[in-house]
């Protein structure tokens, strides 16, 4: 008797969650970011807001669909996000993990959405690892990456001359990563490295380390950084006379709202590469004037906020697709990689076998003060990166999961 | 590693003494505060920011110059640093350092959370006055004007501070009422009006620094939460309540931080505290401060 009555539990626990499974419409996601520190206004409540209009925006909820969005602040600290993530995958039971600026929280975040089995679409991080030596079942890599920005902006200003680097970089993940994918593209069109220093992340002061590169007489000092650490170095750079004096600095990474934040004076001629643009078409016009109306500052989005927008527009449709929410990473993943992407904000594309999102990137040049027409109109588009050639190829992916 | 040039060692003295010039400053403010009312002022950090904010929107709203900022934005920072001693931090007179502490950390966090919910966490931008931009061509260096101006004008500052307080007889009642404020009362001064001001002149100072600071980085809400930390440590080096103790340190920190970001820059935003820990071990009470 006894046995039965347990055989019956365990069959019946079995048979529950099956039960459930059929038609679960049941989705809850959390965006992870920084919310308070140097990029929180390239992540931040954007972040939030671009989710919540990407829900309300897949029409989710008049199919039956119940979609729950949560976020935190990492705080830019691994720890703390590994923290979150698992408090999440354990308590919460959230079924994916949107944004994660920051290389470093990124990386983490990676190896606690595997363990989970949860779904990880990252929009935010730069590192190029994330769909190469560190690519996971689990992971889409959404906006951009170093090797984009390696190609873009670097490979641009060697070929207009500029094949002398120094590097100044971020003392974590991200610059480290961008440091070598752009040192590869450098020696690869011929150019040389003549030294680097790696600051500490969130430096407010960068006289000591633009004299040094200075010092080194290269041609181009090549800001290996993001959010308040290039737009110290840029102001800095000026006040010390750098830019006047035959150098020039190469912004590897540059967001639209650093640019908004110094001011086209400031910025005016800088060479970087984006992969969305508020005023880069209707579609995101459209989206961008949407955006911008609800956010506190009527600030435009930044391609961060914008790939976090898309993916989740991008994840929902393959929630669709299945029919209902199977809870398990990995095959919605396998999912997302099946369908072929198309968004009004990144255009057509293709989520590749290491979980590498592909699209076109951009190369931009910050307009001239006088050259700016309207409110926000701050940037020339100098050259489209086709996004077969704007990520690693596949055949040279440090991937396991990309079968050669 | 040391196969530095003298070009180069002088460049990073110079720009060491520049970054001093902020600590000092700053744990000037601190020092005076902590001295006179026995606060320890977590919220100097805040303070400093809406300093920098204050020239900020006096440039953008009111069209009032750089000039103007310098002694108005102390003025009404430090008023409201009157407001702030007057409504809150009496109270907490008598009462163990703990809780002025709290209190003006979590000041400080109310200030910075708003400021960062109006205005980003990128900053505004505030240029350099047209009469100190360029700079001159020391050889060994390029020297903005703006920098040259910054470290004179706190070392200025910062001697006029430590003369106010040491030297004259405002600074010996301050000084005596710190000691036995019943004493100096009995003698016909008032006290809490002395301690209010004094409040308000540390509070000025920090604001004074922000706005010295507005048009070398960008005014971020967080830009005194960055820098309030290694400032603390400055004044615990240099011995809580010792003002030249704050001052010298403040300097000498700044240069030997230079120093670090040239030799072992991943190093640079701890070698303070390494040897604050040091200084902690050998001299409890600081360098210039008193058992």
């Amino acid at each position: 008797m006894k046995t039965s009555v347990s055989t019956l539990a365990l069959m019946a626990a079995l048979a529950l969650p099956g039960a459930a499974f059929a038609q679960d419409k049941n989705v809850k996601i959390g965006v992870l970011d920084d919310m308070s520190g140097l990029y929180a206004d390239v992540g931040g409540q954007g972040s939030i807001l671009a989710a919540q209009m990407a829900i309300e925006d897949s029409g989710m909820a008049a199919k039956g669909w119940k979609i729950d969005l949560i976020s935190a602040d990492h705080q830019n600290k691994p720890d703390v996000g590994v923290n979150l993530a698992r408090q999440w995958a354990d308590q919460e039971k959230v079924d994916g993990i949107f944004g994660v600026l920051t290389s470093s929280v990124a990386l983490a975040v990676n190896g606690v959405a595997k363990e989970k089995n949860l779904v990880y679409m990252n929009s935010g991080a730069a590192t190029s690892d994330l769909t190469n030596s560190a690519c996971s079942p689990n992971t889409v890599h959404w906006t951009y990456d170093t090797y984009l920005l390696a190609n873009g902006t670097g490979k641009a200003v060697v070929k207009s001359g500029g094949d002398s680097w120094f590097f100044l970089t971020a003392d974590y993940a991200f610059g480290h990563a961008l440091e070598r994918d752009t040192t590869d593209v450098i020696k690869a069109n011929n150019g040389k490295v003549l030294g680097s220093v790696r600051h500490p992340l969130n430096s407010a002061d960068f006289s000591s380390f633009l004299l040094q590169a200075q010092a080194s007489k290269a041609k181009i000092i090549g800001l290996a950084n993001a959010g308040g650490d290039t737009t110290n170095a840029i102001k800095q750079a000026s006040e010390f006379g750098i830019t006047g004096s035959g150098q020039q600095l190469a912004a590897l990474l540059l967001f639209y709202s650093d640019v908004h934040s110094l001011g086209l004076k400031m910025t005016q001629g800088l060479q970087f590469t984006e992969t969305f643009y508020w005023d880069l078409n209707d579609g995101t016009r459209a989206f961008s004037k949407r955006f911008s109306d609800r956010m506190k500052n009527k600030n435009q989005p930044t391609m961060v906020q914008a790939g976090i927008y898309a993916s989740i527009i991008h994840y929902m449709k393959a929630l669709e697709a299945n029919g209902s929410n199977p809870h398990d990473g990995v095959k919605m993943v396998e999912k997302m990689k099946s369908m072929p992407t198309d968004d009004a904000l990144f255009g057509k594309g293709e989520i590749q076998p290491n979980g590498r999102k592909i699209h076109p990137g951009y190369l931009f040049e910050v307009k001239k003060p006088q050259e700016s027409k309207y409110p926000g109109d701050y940037y020339k588009l100098i050259a489209t990166i086709p996004a077969n050639e704007a990520f690693t190829p596949l055949d040279k992916s440090a991937c396991a999961l990309v079968k050669k | 590693m040391f196969n530095i040039s003298t070009q180069a060692l002088f460049a990073q003295l110079l720009v060491g003494l520049i970054n001093g010039s902020f600590y000092a400053l700053l744990s000037l403010g601190l020092a005076v505060i902590f001295g006179m009312l026995n606060i320890i002022n977590f919220a100097h950090g805040a303070l400093y920011m809406m300093g920098a904010f204050c020239a900020y929107f006096l440039l953008n709203v009111l069209g009032i110059n750089y000039w103007m900022a310098l002694i108005l934005a102390p003025l009404l920072i430090g008023f409201l640093g009157v407001v702030l001693e007057r409504t809150m931090l009496q109270r907490l007179a008598g009462l163990d350092h703990l809780y002025g502490l709290l209190l003006t950390f979590g000041l400080a966090l109310i200030i910075q959370g708003l400021f960062q919910n109006y205005f980003g966490s990128s900053g505004l931008p505030y240029a350099i006055p047209q009469q100190l931009t360029g700079g001159q061509n020391l050889g060994f260096m390029f020297l903005p004007n703006y920098r040259a101006w910054v470290v004179i004008f706190s070392l200025t500052i910062c001697l006029a501070t430590w003369f106010a307080i040491e030297k004259t007889k405002l600074g010996a009642y301050l000084r005596a009422a710190t000691e036995n404020p019943t004493l100096v009362r009995a003698f016909g001064v008032n006290v809490p009006r002395m301690i209010t001001l004094t409040y308000g002149f540390g509070v000025g100072l920090a604001a004074l620094a922000g706005v010295l600071s507005a048009p070398i980085n960008q005014v971020r809400p967080l830009m005194g939460a960055d820098l309030i930390i290694v400032v603390f440590a400055v004044v615990v080096i240099g011995g809580m309540g010792s003002i030249m103790g704050s001052i010298v340190t403040g300097f000498a920190l700044g240069i030997l931080e230079g120093l670090t970001k040239y030799f072992y820059p991943e190093a640079s935003n701890t070698v303070v505290f390494v040897i604050m820990a040091i200084v902690l071990m050998v001299k409890p009470n600081g360098l210039f401060g008193r058992a």
